[in-house]
């Protein structure tokens, strides 16, 4: 090779030849197949789960073992958690990397075909089990006898072989589960008048007036960027007027499933209603996320959508001044619906430690001081069994509210995915342009949903 | 994630040096006298060939066989032809953010372009003083500021209760206070201004760069002619700054086709996709909707479409005397 290169430079044509050569052998390395052939080796080791039925419940076992964890920044749970785990199984170190979210969502495949880490912060969890990229967990979930929990717990990760989502293998596992709902400022709400939760929408509609006639802002909601923040109070108005069964089929691309409702259509003329009445922050189109809690803490608006990620956090800054509802529901004495979500963490296919990072996960959902820090340092609900251990919070504090709601969602089994997980790119690029259209004025709900449902059709039918 | 105003800012470097094509025919020329020397000089440039073979040739080869499939990044791949690039024209998003590069050239280049040439020659005028030396210094400080904190900077100013807003309550304009960068007619603009404020200041430099190359005498002579400021500007700067007017409109026109970090930091794209732009495109549909084989069409697509605006801004202002 080396030697023709050299002939061929004598020659007269040496330039040209030259870079026709390094091209052609550019193109060689390049062209042989399709991308992405060289993961069918991924392909077969992912299938079949390494634990059997009946066998006993794996451990860490006794010899020095490192685990691997790939983790999300700014959320001190998951590294609180496995202090802790090392503390009782002391041979047991970490290696912990940490990103933000959002790293991890676009590196996800990548991270976990290249570098498999044993525990990982995972998005949302079809295409990666598409791509056989997640272990099979069901083999761990017998086991160990998740199976036997509420099964609304797990249903979220488990993912049938078409990529729809709500049954099939388990392929992720949660350190706890959020709970989303209305927080509001309990010093302004009695400013404006406000002096009980609202108990039915109605109820909801005429505190909002209040607060608007008050001289306050109603509710801030970030809606900048790519991440619209509208969703949360769309999706709890959907709940409203609705049953969350149909919105769940949706997010799990259920057959024939569609989120355009004539109930839909109603809890998007309400949220247009709201814009159209001022109950929201003037400039919630250039906000974002952080904005829009600096604010709330701040006290510069008296409600809020968000989740309860947050309780904890609100409970040190807003100290008594916090309080947390569900959505009502449009008729008094109705069932009530929330999005909640588990925490999620998977296990690579590759990794090398899966049973010990498996045990973890259980020991997470089963332990009672890992319970603790699930709820005083996460703020949500742990994960696990309907009657196990619950550790005592604040009354009084958002946390006990908020875990109460949680109490309530399961009774109601109102528990929805968020409706910007059916598929990765309807967030950033369905809802998020549509909400802020409706928020403009561009929009309308009808064309929000109808629009919104045809880029799902596309989305899902590829 | 090297933006492209970073690389058109490597780019702005190398431009003056004449096209590699033309050195390296004067050497062949001289290698056709010596022939033993011939080759060796292409081993002298091999290793800087072999790194450019495989961390630009490749991976741009490598985008084009992408662009044919449909990928996930990840599992199996399908053929599909040309689809990726039909979908260009019929997918009216992936259009309209093309036709938002082409709204960005006017606020990345022309702004930057004559402004800078305005600045560029008030300063010359005041050379030798310190005030110009400030002047340089404040203009090219937005280039040295990471284009990253340049938009979150930006993003507080042109908040509803940043600093714009508050100087256009100071003079009585309450009515045109809004959230600049989450309005559906002012966000563009807005992320525009964003990059003319980056742009102009480098503009100015290479204007000014160009302007010291004059010759003296040229203006000696026009004065004595009777010619004022503005004619002497006409007459003579603006001729003699062809070459880097050329340089300032390829680089800035790349940049605003090109454009990524500015509006990724500030708007990501909002609301409602009015400063969508093909960079943020590619990024959302390769990473957050693993779509490679489309991404990687549009990032096809993109670089023809800036060779296409660039070669004949190229070849209008190249200058056959120098």
């Amino acid at each position: 090779m080396a030697q023709r290169r050299l002939d061929r430079l004598r020659s007269r044509r040496r330039r040209t030849a030259f870079a026709a050569l390094a091209v052609s052998g550019v193109l060689a390395a390049a062209a042989c197949g399709g991308p992405g052939s060289d993961s069918s080796g991924t392909t077969k080791a992912a299938a079949a789960p390494s634990v059997s039925a009946n066998a006993k419940a794996p451990t860490c076992g006794t010899a020095p073992v490192t685990l691997s964890g790939y983790f999300e920044t700014g959320f001190p749970l998951p590294k609180a958690l496995a202090d802790e785990f090392s503390k009782q199984y002391t041979n047991v170190k970490w290696n912990i990397r940490e990103d933000q979210f959002a790293v991890i969502t676009q590196n996800a495949p990548r991270v976990l075909a290249d570098d498999p880490p044993d525990l990982m912060r995972l998005p949302q969890v079809s295409e990666l089990a598409k791509d056989h990229l997640l272990k099979d967990l069901d083999g761990y979930a017998q086991a160990f006898g998740w199976d036997k929990w509420p099964a609304s717990q797990l249903e979220q990760m488990r993912v049938n072989s078409d990529g729809s989502r709500g049954d099939g293998p388990l392929y992720a596992m949660g350190l706890n589960f959020s709970m989303t709902g209305v927080f509001y400022n309990k010093k302004l709400a009695t400013q404006a008048g406000i002096s009980s939760p609202p108990t039915t929408l109605a109820e909801f509609d005429a505190d909002l007036k209040k607060a608007k006639n008050a001289g306050l802002t109603p509710i801030d909601q970030f809606n900048g960027g790519a991440t619209g923040g509208f969703a949360f109070p769309l999706q709890n108005l959907m709940a409203a007027y609705g049953d969350p069964g149909p919105i769940n089929d949706w997010i799990f691309q259920k057959k024939g499933a569609t989120i355009d409702t004539p109930g839909n259509l109603k809890a998007a003329q309400h949220l247009q209603g709201w814009i159209k009445d001022g109950y929201f922050a003037k400039d919630v189109n250039s906000q974002d996320y952080a904005a829009m809690m600096s604010r709330f803490i701040g006290g510069k608006s008296v409600f809020m959508f968000d989740g309860d990620w947050e309780s904890g956090n609100l409970d040190k800054q807003m100290a008594g001044n916090a309080g947390f509802f569900l959505m009502p529901p449009a008729q008094a004495g109705g069932k009530q619906a929330a999005m909640s979500a588990p925490l999620t963490y998977g296990i690579s296919t590759k990794a090398k430690h899966a049973d010990c990072a498996a045990f973890f996960l259980n020991w997470v959902a089963t332990n009672k001081k890992a319970r603790e820090i699930a709820v005083t340092v996460g703020g949500s609900h742990p994960m696990g069994p309907a009657d196990a251990y619950m550790p005592p919070v604040k009354p009084g504090s958002v946390t006990a509210a908020t875990l109460e709601a949680g109490a309530k969602i399961g009774q109601d089994n109102g528990s929805m995915d968020f409706i910007a997980n059916a598929t990765g790119a309807i967030y950033a690029k369905s809802w998020t342009p549509q909400l802020q259209k409706l928020v403009a004025g561009q929009q309308d709900p009808a064309g929000l949903l109808g629009s919104v449902q045809k880029d799902y059709e596309s989305q899902v039918g590829s | 994630m090297a933006g492209p105003l970073t690389a058109a800012r490597t780019a702005t470097a190398e431009a003056p040096i004449p096209p590699p094509g033309r050195p390296v025919r004067g050497r062949r020329a001289r290698g056709a006298r010596r022939p033993a020397r011939g080759w060796s000089g292409w081993l002298f440039a091999a290793p800087a060939f072999a790194v450019y073979a495989v961390f630009v040739l490749r991976p741009i080869l490598l985008t084009v066989q992408y662009s044919f499939y449909r990928w996930d990044g990840i599992g199996p791949s399908t053929w599909v032809g040309g689809a990726n690039y039909r979908r260009l024209f019929t997918d009216s998003d992936l259009f309209d953010s093309i036709l938002n590069a082409f709204k960005l050239i006017v606020f990345f280049s022309f702004i930057p372009v004559l402004l800078g040439l305005a600045i560029a020659a008030t300063i010359r005028r005041i050379a030798h003083t310190r005030l110009a030396l400030v002047a340089r210094t404040v203009l090219f400080l937005p280039q040295v500021i990471p284009l990253v904190a340049a938009g979150i900077t930006w993003t507080w100013l042109l908040s509803s209760s940043g600093f714009v807003n508050q100087l256009l309550g100071w003079l009585g304009l309450d009515g045109v206070t809004r959230a600049w960068l989450g309005d559906f007619s002012t966000a563009l603009p807005a992320v525009g201004v964003i990059g003319a404020w980056v742009l102009v200041g480098l503009c100015t430099l290479l204007l000014m760069a160009g302007m010291s190359k004059i010759d003296p005498a040229l203006y000696e002579v026009a004065r004595l002619d009777g010619a004022g400021a503005i004619r002497e500007f006409f007459a003579i700067t603006l001729p003699s700054l062809r070459q880097e007017i050329g340089v300032c409109v390829t680089v800035t026109v790349i940049a605003a086709l090109a454009s990524f970090d500015i509006i990724y930091i500030s708007t990501q794209g909002g609301p409602g996709n009015t400063t969508m732009v093909p960079g943020l495109e590619i990024y959302y549909l390769a990473f957050s909707e693993r779509q490679v084989g489309m991404a990687s069409a549009l990032a096809v697509a993109l670089m023809l479409l800036v060779l296409i605006v660039v070669l004949p801004i190229q070849w209008l202002t190249k200058d056959g005397s120098r």
